[in-house]
């Protein structure tokens, strides 16, 4: 992170499609810890993610589960909320730090 | 050549504004900021400036047109008064946020209720805090000048912050007094052109204004502004030399009056200053050492300044026109504050005079240099001028 001296003023974004470089995961208080044994790669996961924070990759002719991008996850739960074999596991954030 | 004119403060602000050019000014009438925006109207529709005037439906509006036209890179003034200003005050902290140079004259008025259209400062108190600049003028002249001085301080590249000139409702605003204009041309090359460093009209180098600005880096854009008032602070001077060399008059952070030897001092600010200096006249020849401090920058607060002058007098009484309700009142808890420091503090007074208008007689102005004269000062008590028991 920047510090006072070296932000524009004002908050003015001073070039343009700047929005990936916005690391909206950093509020997050809990983070999706996806078991991949249980996981049935049924992608309802990554059908529902708000933030779009989890990848699928063509394996094939299947889609199959990819990474979960920390960087945009909020933390939300929906993931965990959907998946019908319960892979998921919601962990307080501050087991990570 | 400079002319005299004769006419009312708003009048001689309105014409501050006609020299200075801007491309924008948003008007919206409150009494008594209503003749300035008038008067404006009047130099727009006669074609004497090429300004463009954009009447609107509400303060809010007036402040939110103005941030939108500033923000595209244009010149770009406003007005108003009390109720008009609080209406106007989220966005007048945005303004500030977005390091956007506008400048506003504050017709100050009480800020009501029950309802009273007439002068003290509860609005310029308001908005103390917002960020922006805050110069306080004692009369035409001053609100003319500091107008003209304003733009060219909010101008400055390490300064980019917004500046209300403060003139006293009705005794400023509509009094009819004579006070020297400067030159169009005068004015106009010392105010020269504004070249935004962002510009929402540029469209080669695309910006975007107020985003969110969550606690990742709010902390740092207001450490920003901070910094911005420092540089102003430092600015001012030169700001006052540079207009010294146009005007012959000689500002600075603290207008002092017979200070030199006094004893005694009274800090009050705007248009009672006037009253204070003849009272000060008055006890002067009856052989009593007493002075006047009028503080012309309030925001930034010339700390420094205030602990030369005040450092080691026996007794210094401070007039508010404004109350902060359950606490000390605006300027003396500033002014005492930066007394904490200085070696031989004086013993201090706080009086709150002249609310909604009530008039200010040189009486009343006599009665607390009387107080600080016999040494009856209680720094922790908040007396009142004028006020029936
Ligand atoms: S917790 Fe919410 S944001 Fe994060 S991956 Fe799951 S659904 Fe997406
Ligand atoms: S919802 Fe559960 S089972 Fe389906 S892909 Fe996601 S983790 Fe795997």
């Amino acid at each position: 992170m920047k510090g006072w001296k070296d932000i524009p003023i004002g908050g003015v974004i001073d070039k343009p499609a700047t929005a990936r470089e916005y690391k909206t995961g950093e509020w997050r208080i809990q983070r999706p810890i996806i078991n991949r044994e249980k996981c049935t790669n049924c992608m309802q996961c990554w059908l529902y993610c708000p933030d779009m924070a989890i990848g699928g990759r063509l394996d094939g002719k299947k889609m199959k589960l990819g990474e979960v991008n920390l960087d945009y996850c909020k933390g939300c739960g929906v993931c965990a909320a959907v998946c019908p074999v319960n892979a998921i596991e919601m962990k307080p954030e501050s087991e990570f730090i | 050549m400079p002319v005299k004119l004769t006419v009312t403060g708003a009048a001689a602000v309105a014409h501050a504004m006609r020299q200075i050019n801007p491309d924008v000014v948003a008007a919206y009438p409150i009494t008594p900021q209503t003749p300035i925006v008038e008067y404006y109207a009047g130099f727009v529709s006669d074609g004497i400036v090429d300004t463009v005037l954009i009447p609107v439906e509400s303060e809010h509006s007036a402040m939110s047109a103005v941030v939108g036209s500033a923000a595209s890179g244009a010149r770009t003034m406003t007005a108003t008064a009390a109720n008009g200003l609080a209406l106007m005050l989220e966005i007048v902290y945005i303004a500030a946020s977005y390091r956007l140079p506008i400048i506003m004259p504050v017709v100050n008025r009480a800020l009501s209720g029950p309802i009273n259209i007439h002068c003290d400062h509860s609005d310029a108190m308001m908005a103390r805090d917002s960020g922006w600049i805050q110069f306080f003028t004692e009369n035409h002249q001053e609100a003319y000048d500091f107008t003209i001085m304003a733009t060219k301080l909010a101008e400055k590249e390490n300064v980019l912050l917004p500046v209300m000139v403060n003139l006293d409702g009705f005794i400023t605003s509509h009094g009819v007094e004579s006070f020297e204009m400067l030159d169009d041309g005068v004015v106009r090359e010392f105010v020269g052109s504004w070249n935004p460093k962002y510009s929402l009209l540029d469209t080669k180098n695309p910006v975007t204004f107020g985003p969110l600005d969550l606690f990742d880096y709010y902390f740092e854009h207001h450490r920003q502004q901070e910094e911005a008032m420092t540089n102003a602070y430092k600015e001012l001077p030169r700001v006052f030399e540079e207009f010294e060399k146009i005007s012959g008059r000689k500002y600075d952070f603290l207008d002092l009056y017979k200070v030199d030897d006094a004893d005694y001092i009274m800090v009050v600010m705007n248009s009672t200053a006037s009253t204070a200096k003849y009272v000060v006249d008055q006890l002067r020849e009856e052989g009593h050492k007493v002075g006047l401090v009028k503080p012309q920058v309030f925001t930034p607060f010339p700390k420094k300044e205030f602990q030369q002058v005040l450092n080691g007098r026996k007794g210094v009484v401070v007039l508010d026109r404004a109350m902060s309700f359950g606490k000390e009142a605006p300027l003396y808890s500033l002014v005492k504050s930066s007394l904490y420091e200085v070696a031989s503090r004086p013993s201090l007074g706080s009086y709150v005079y002249g609310l909604g208008g009530r008039d200010t007689t040189p009486e009343m102005i006599r009665e607390a240099f009387e107080d600080v004269l016999q040494g009856n000062l209680i720094a922790d008590e908040q007396r009142y001028l004028g006020l029936r028991e």
